[in-house]
């Protein structure tokens, strides 16, 4: 065998093995920063079918370390065998479920269709009320960012008191509503700016009135930018713990106070709160799974200018 | 800075007669008569001077709702063109500020009361002595001292998401499963993050961490005992749940620098750390600071994990000024001096806020 005649040089090898040896290191910590962030997960999802003993010596995987069981969901009446019959558990879960739902939908949306107005007349027309200008109004808005909850949280609870709206979900769709409308409005701010405004002085001058324009030329394009505004409020809602503990009890209690309320109670049953606690976050890793697109263009918007 | 205002100007000629504006003043000033009419009659129940047997004040909330939407079409009655304009932001306008200035009125006279919902008594004014007892109170002092180690830990976490971002932004494989799964822990509710790592992965005996702890040499692994290790744990975990939010800031930074700008570094002989310090990284400063300034506002607001691993302890190392006034509440019922503590938090916050801004804006600006 004779030597080849094109072979890599010194030089070149030196440069694959540093190519290589980067390479490595970059799937490696890409690697490791996954573990860190699935582990939890896949811990929490593992511990809603382990049994005692399987907690205690710390088995990790399933079918070979210990044998799954449902003890878990069993606890929440979701399991194969109890899904039929009646569970009171389940009944309490479904609720607070459905109340997590409702006001999370609901907030989000009123955000959404509140914020992209706003949004639109502010990157569009010259508005004066009294001293205040475009760019004071849309302060106004985004200020409301920085206010802490935690200022707004005790004059509600006696306020919504006065208005019978203690533990009622309209109360707290209201206030979800105006936890996430900066955003919304920093989102659409940006969406609208994007879009140039010749489309809307064509529509005009072919007839349209300006609500026209906006309704069947500009939503149908911002409607990307809607969507990731809609699904970071409703993450944002559904994950609310702080008015959701001040101000429901029992009726519009969601699933976070449910959650703290029965880590509260630790009687050690890790099966249960794992499959409790799933079941809280399972809504959104599937949103984040499927519309990780949207999530990420909503938080990316404003960002870069 | 984006563009705002007046981009599509167009001149419209509204013949609105006499008759037209007067019944646009008469349905707003109407329904604003009947607000004040219904708050007033409200205010004299409450008082005790007229009894109609009314519960609640919701009728002054509908008042309000009608006053609201008859202020939006009375608007186009009365302007018409730069009416229809006003109602884009009319609606969202008018809903903040009854949501916010309205209450923080309201907690402004509750927080100089000695209001307490346990006591039978009602609410008293008590002039500064709520203020007296805040700059006498330990503990409050004591939470705002640890907000300042909380917002330290950016820095690190600023870090960690840019190293991330680097990485993400770089020739790799699989690009959408590591962004999908480096994504997923800011989906999850602290509450639920609390009991899955604070309460099961860090339990001292069985969990997996404390295993992992015991397994690199550490004796009795203990992560909310000293008030350095539980506060340092608290920080882990809410860097946890939001490195996610400043990476993708980042990333989309980093992917709308142009290419060629690197290309050009690299053809004049920079290396990778050259290229990074001197043209990425100067590049970067903007979104760098916008995503340290909203990481900052979402910090000030931490509460969620405090409240449901540590309640504060051990000591108050760990609480926040949000965890210790909803403790203040719950615990004590205390409404008075809890809405005073909030108040000065929120002239502190925005104090600090507007400075950083300041800052922030300076330093950003492109020298010339």
């Amino acid at each position: 065998m004779s030597a080849p005649i094109f072979r890599d040089g010194e030089g070149d090898l030196g440069f694959r093995m540093t190519w290589w040896a980067s390479r490595a290191l970059i799937y490696g910590v890409l690697t490791l920063w996954a573990v860190i962030c699935l582990f939890p997960i896949y811990w929490t999802v593992s511990t809603s079918f382990k049994m005692a003993p399987d907690v205690m010596q710390g088995n990790l995987i399933p079918w070979v370390d210990y044998r799954p069981a449902w003890l878990g969901w069993r606890s929440l009446g979701l399991s194969p065998d109890t899904i039929g019959a009646e569970s009171t558990v389940r009944a309490e879960f479904l609720k607070r479920f459905a109340n997590s739902a409702v006001t999370a939908l609901s907030a989000s949306a009123l955000a959404v269709v509140l914020g992209s107005l706003a949004a639109y007349g502010l990157s569009r027309f010259s508005y004066r009320f009294g001293p205040m200008r475009n760019a004071d109004i849309s302060f106004f808005f985004l200020s409301q960012l920085i206010l802490p909850p935690v200022v707004l949280a005790l004059p509600f609870l006696v306020l919504y008191k006065e208005l019978a709206l203690l533990d009622t979900r309209i109360g707290l769709i209201l206030l979800y509503t105006l936890t996430v409308l900066p955003i919304v409005i920093w989102i659409m701010r940006d969406q609208f700016a994007s879009i140039p405004t010749e489309l809307e002085e064509a529509a005009l001058v072919d007839g349209l009135s300006v609500w026209g324009a906006f309704l069947t030329i500009i939503l149908p394009i911002a409607a990307p930018g809607m969507v990731a505004a809609f699904i970071l409020s409703l993450v944002l809602t559904w994950n609310e713990y702080f008015f959701a503990a001040l101000l429901t009890s029992t009726k519009a209690v969601t699933l976070p106070v449910m959650v703290a309320s029965q880590t509260g109670s630790q009687g050690i049953s890790w099966w249960s709160m794992a499959a409790l606690s799933f079941a809280a976050i399972l809504p959104l890793i599937v949103i984040g799974i499927l519309l990780e697109r949207f999530i990420v263009k909503g938080m990316a918007a404003g960002a870069v200018k | 800075m984006i563009p705002e205002g007046d981009l599509l100007h167009v001149v419209t000629r509204d013949a609105i007669s006499p008759a037209r504006r007067a019944a646009g003043r008469l349905l707003i000033w109407g329904s604003f008569a009947l607000l004040v009419g219904v708050a007033l009659v409200q205010a004299l129940n409450a008082a005790g001077r007229l009894d109609l047997g009314l519960a609640n004040w919701r009728p002054t909330l509908y008042a309000y709702a009608v006053w609201a939407t008859c202020l939006c079409i009375g608007q186009v009655v009365l302007k018409g063109e730069q009416g229809k304009r006003l109602v884009f932001v009319l609606p969202a306008a008018l809903f903040t500020v009854a949501m916010v200035i309205f209450p923080l009125i309201f907690g402004l006279t509750i927080a100089f009361t000695d209001w307490n919902l346990a006591s039978l008594s009602g609410r008293k004014f008590n002039g500064w002595d709520n203020v007296r007892q805040m700059w006498a109170d330990p503990f409050y002092w004591n939470a705002l001292g640890n907000m300042v180690w909380y917002l330290l830990a950016i820095a690190v976490e600023y870090a960690i998401a840019f190293g991330l971002a680097l990485l993400l932004n770089a020739e790799i494989r699989a690009r959408r499963f590591f962004r999908v799964a480096f994504l997923l822990p800011l989906m999850l509710s602290p509450v639920a993050v609390s009991w899955m790592i604070g309460k099961s992965m860090l339990e001292a005996r069985f969990g997996p961490l404390a295993r992992l702890a015991r397994w690199l040499g550490w004796e009795n692994p203990s992560f909310f005992g000293s008030p350095e290790i539980a506060r340092l744990t608290i920080m882990v975990m809410d860097a946890w749940t939001f490195i996610p939010l400043m990476m993708i800031m980042l990333l989309a930074g980093l992917q709308a620098i142009p290419k060629e700008l690197t290309e050009a570094a690299r053809v004049d002989g920079a290396g990778p750390w050259q290229s990074f310090w001197q043209v990425t990284f100067p590049l970067m400063l903007p979104v760098s600071v916008t995503a340290i300034l909203i990481r900052i506002i979402f910090k000030l607001k931490l509460a969620d994990i405090v409240i449901n691993v540590t309640a504060g302890g051990p000591g108050g190392a760990t609480d926040t000024v949000t965890s210790f006034i909803f403790r203040e509440y719950r615990d004590r019922s205390n409404v008075g001096y809890g809405t005073l503590l909030a108040m000065v938090y929120l002239v502190l916050i925005v104090i600090f806020m507007t400075v950083l801004m300041k800052l922030a804006d300076r330093w950003t600006r492109p020298r010339t």
